[in-house]
């Protein structure tokens, strides 16, 4: 008999692997989420939040000194950093945690890689009086001990995960495991626009904030549509609801970039477009960094960020129709990023955005004066002064 | 009717509920495949689980998941497990299901991995993280096949989807017995009876009981209100410690003739 009930497909990818415990709740957000879509009460409240809370909207910055450093291309910014809590991540956490509180959940599980997810989480659920547990990767815990300590403040609970490689994916394994034995009282606060349908979705559509501010603010600047924007991958969600409100404007070209580590050709990257295969992982069908015996392969980037080894399924569609050209940039090349936007305009980036910067500094050179490209400056940097510090051995030329 | 549910039907004819055992393969060594299914077909058991070590088991409690990392660090993967198995065939009766995640079976590719599973005499295919509604693509290579794919139903599936779920089911019913991953359990919630027994009402083909059942007494608990138990952790545990004993008790258990014991 044919059982054709697949739901959220980008072209081939996405859809709901998942173990059956799950598929109730499953339904039932997407349930919850339509009907909250279609609430002006609901968008109502988290614009409240967003602009009160959140501070948005934030502006989208010309940066002068950059572009003539470069001298090719206008470098726009869009400056997600200055977000409460210092990354676009807020957007999300917020959206969902309000998405929960409709459902009549009090209690959130939620993962983190770099921190930044599990920060706005807590924050969210802080400001909502929410019960949150956070699973991080031990590996993780050390890189970013900070926040590790940010979150307990905030009043989460934050739960070491040292199984397989101790990184991102393996606190999603254990948020997933965790929200299984907690199905009835709890949301899952996914950080990425990644998982079972309709996670991808859902966070696509709270990210969705920054393109569509992006999309006015610079035809407000320029008179006219950028020609290209730039944003950084883990997951994708940045990136995404950067790129989702321009993805019919044919004349904007779109770019993602990947976190090439040591070098797409060391084997130690975080880049699943550029050198993954087709699998599924964490719910949902993209590409995946896996071995030939469909293993998940652990993913190796300066930025906790972006270290996973996967890319969410709406990316992954766009590069199959070429809608989005996906690039990489390695460690290296993050690090020279971060410095430059350091020095020429004053703002540290997050090392996941500083992949962006570096990528859209070479892009620029390539282009016209008179034409414009806007960065999602996705998050500031104080996170990775410590990694930043080792990483240049302590000293900046 | 495939073999599996055939042969289920079988000792339910003769008074006896099932035992389907799990077991890690490979965990101890891939050359120690063959002799633990011997034993668990010595020991009586209805049918054989055999788990495939995996990256991210999401689905699996402690115990499995360090089963798991054992079997993985000896190297053993979905190929090499089904190509030992084809070595077994024809010294093992008791009929196998391979219980993987999805990933290594795309990987395998879905029409290779249903083609060697045939050669390996496989009865039966558990795919925890593959629902109803993204099994289409293998059930229609299965479509034909004497593999059955063995479909799970939860705590939190409403009836309706219950029901759509026997509907496609082949071989037997996994009722899992516990919102949350495998491992033992010390005690199951009230409403589990009822559930059970309202699962089996819907299905026409055998339900079986999984998920933390591991004392003899719970395998009983659990046999009175369906057609049986599959056993996991506490099986993958006793191989481990080498309790062999520990093993055969369980399942006699669970494959003795009726006597309804009344725990209540
Ligand atoms: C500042 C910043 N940018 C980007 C990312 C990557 O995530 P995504 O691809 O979902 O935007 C993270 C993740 O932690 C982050 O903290």
């Amino acid at each position: 008999m044919a059982v054709e009930m697949r739901k959220g497909r980008y072209g081939k990818f996405g859809g709901q692997y998942v173990p059956e415990t799950l598929m109730s709740a499953l339904i039932e957000l997407e349930k919850a989420y339509g009907e909250a879509k279609a609430d002006p009460t609901f968008a109502k409240e988290l614009d409240y939040y967003l602009r009160d809370f959140v501070g948005r909207e934030n502006p989208l910055y010309f940066a002068e000194r950059l572009t003539e450093k470069i001298g090719g291309a206008k470098i726009f910014l869009k400056r997600e950093d200055l977000n409460h809590t210092g990354a676009h991540k807020i957007n999300n956490s917020l959206g969902q945690a309000l998405l929960a509180m409709r459902m009549g959940k009090r209690k959130i599980v939620a993962e983190t890689g770099a921190g930044q997810h599990g920060v706005a989480t807590a924050t969210a659920c802080a400001l909502f009086g929410l019960e949150c547990v956070v699973f991080m990767g031990k590996e993780d815990i050390r890189r970013q001990e900070l926040n590790v300590f940010r979150m307990e403040l905030l009043g989460a609970k934050v739960v070491s995960v040292d199984k397989g490689t101790g990184t991102l994916k393996d606190a999603v394994n254990e948020a997933l495991r965790y929200w299984v034995a907690n199905v009835e009282d709890t949301h899952y606060i996914l950080g990425s626009a990644l998982g079972p349908h309709p996670f991808p979705e859902i966070v696509r559509d709270f990210q969705r904030v920054i393109g569509v501010e992006t999309r006015r603010q610079i035809v407000e600047k320029e008179g006219r549509l950028p020609d290209a924007v730039v944003a950084c991958i883990g997951g994708g969600s940045n990136a995404i609801g950067m790129f989702h409100p321009f993805v019919g404007d044919e004349e904007v070209a779109l770019y993602g970039v990947e976190a090439a580590g040591s070098g797409i050709a060391t084997g130690l990257h975080a880049a699943a477009i550029a050198d993954g295969k087709e699998g599924v992982l964490h719910g949902a069908f993209m590409y995946v960094l896996q071995d030939d015996n469909g293993f998940i392969q652990e993913a190796h980037s300066i930025s906790a960020g972006l270290d996973y080894p996967a890319v969410g399924p709406e990316h992954c569609h766009l590069h199959d129709i070429g809608r989005v050209k996906y690039e990489a940039v390695t460690d290296a090349g993050a690090l020279e990023g971060l410095q430059l936007l350091s020095r020429t305009e004053g703002i540290i980036p997050a090392l996941e955005s500083a992949h962006a910067v570096q990528f859209a500094s070479e892009l620029a050179k390539s282009m016209e004066k008179e034409q414009a490209i806007v960065v999602c400056l996705s998050g500031r940097g104080d996170k990775d002064m410590q990694t930043v510090r080792d990483a240049l051995g302590g000293e900046v030329e | 009717m495939k073999t599996l549910e055939k042969r289920i039907r079988e000792s339910m004819a003769e008074g006896r509920k099932a035992f389907v055992s799990y077991m890690m393969a490979g965990d101890g060594g891939l050359a120690t495949l063959k002799e633990k299914l011997l034993f668990l077909q010595e020991a009586g058991v209805t049918a054989i689980e055999i788990g495939i070590p995996f990256s991210d088991p999401v689905a699996d409690g402690e115990a499995i998941q360090q089963a798991g990392a054992r079997a993985l660090a000896e190297g053993v993967t979905l190929r090499n497990v089904l190509g030992e198995l084809e070595r077994c065939k024809g010294e093992v009766a008791v009929p196998l299901v391979v219980m993987t995640y999805l990933n290594p079976v795309l990987a395998f590719g879905v029409p290779q991995f249903v083609e060697v599973c045939q050669r390996a005499g496989i009865v039966g295919v558990i795919i925890p993280d593959l629902p109803l509604e993204e099994s289409g693509p293998l059930r229609d290579e299965l479509d034909g096949t004497d593999i059955a794919l063995i479909p799970l139903v939860s705590l939190t599936s409403p009836d309706e989807r219950i029901k759509r779920i026997t509907e496609s089911a082949e071989g037997f019913l996994y009722a899992v017995t516990v919102n949350g991953i495998t491992g033992e359990r010390n005690e199951f919630g009230e409403e589990l009876h009822s559930h059970l027994q309202r699962v089996k009402q819907m299905s026409d083909v055998p339900v079986l009981a999984g998920f933390g059942i591991s004392t003899q007494t719970q395998v009983k608990e659990m046999g009175n209100h369906t057609d049986g138990v599959i056993v996991g952790s506490t099986i993958v545990e006793a191989f481990h410690q080498n309790e062999l004993d520990r093993i055969r008790k369980l399942v006699q258990a669970g494959v003795e003739k009726f006597e309804i014991v009344n725990l209540h």
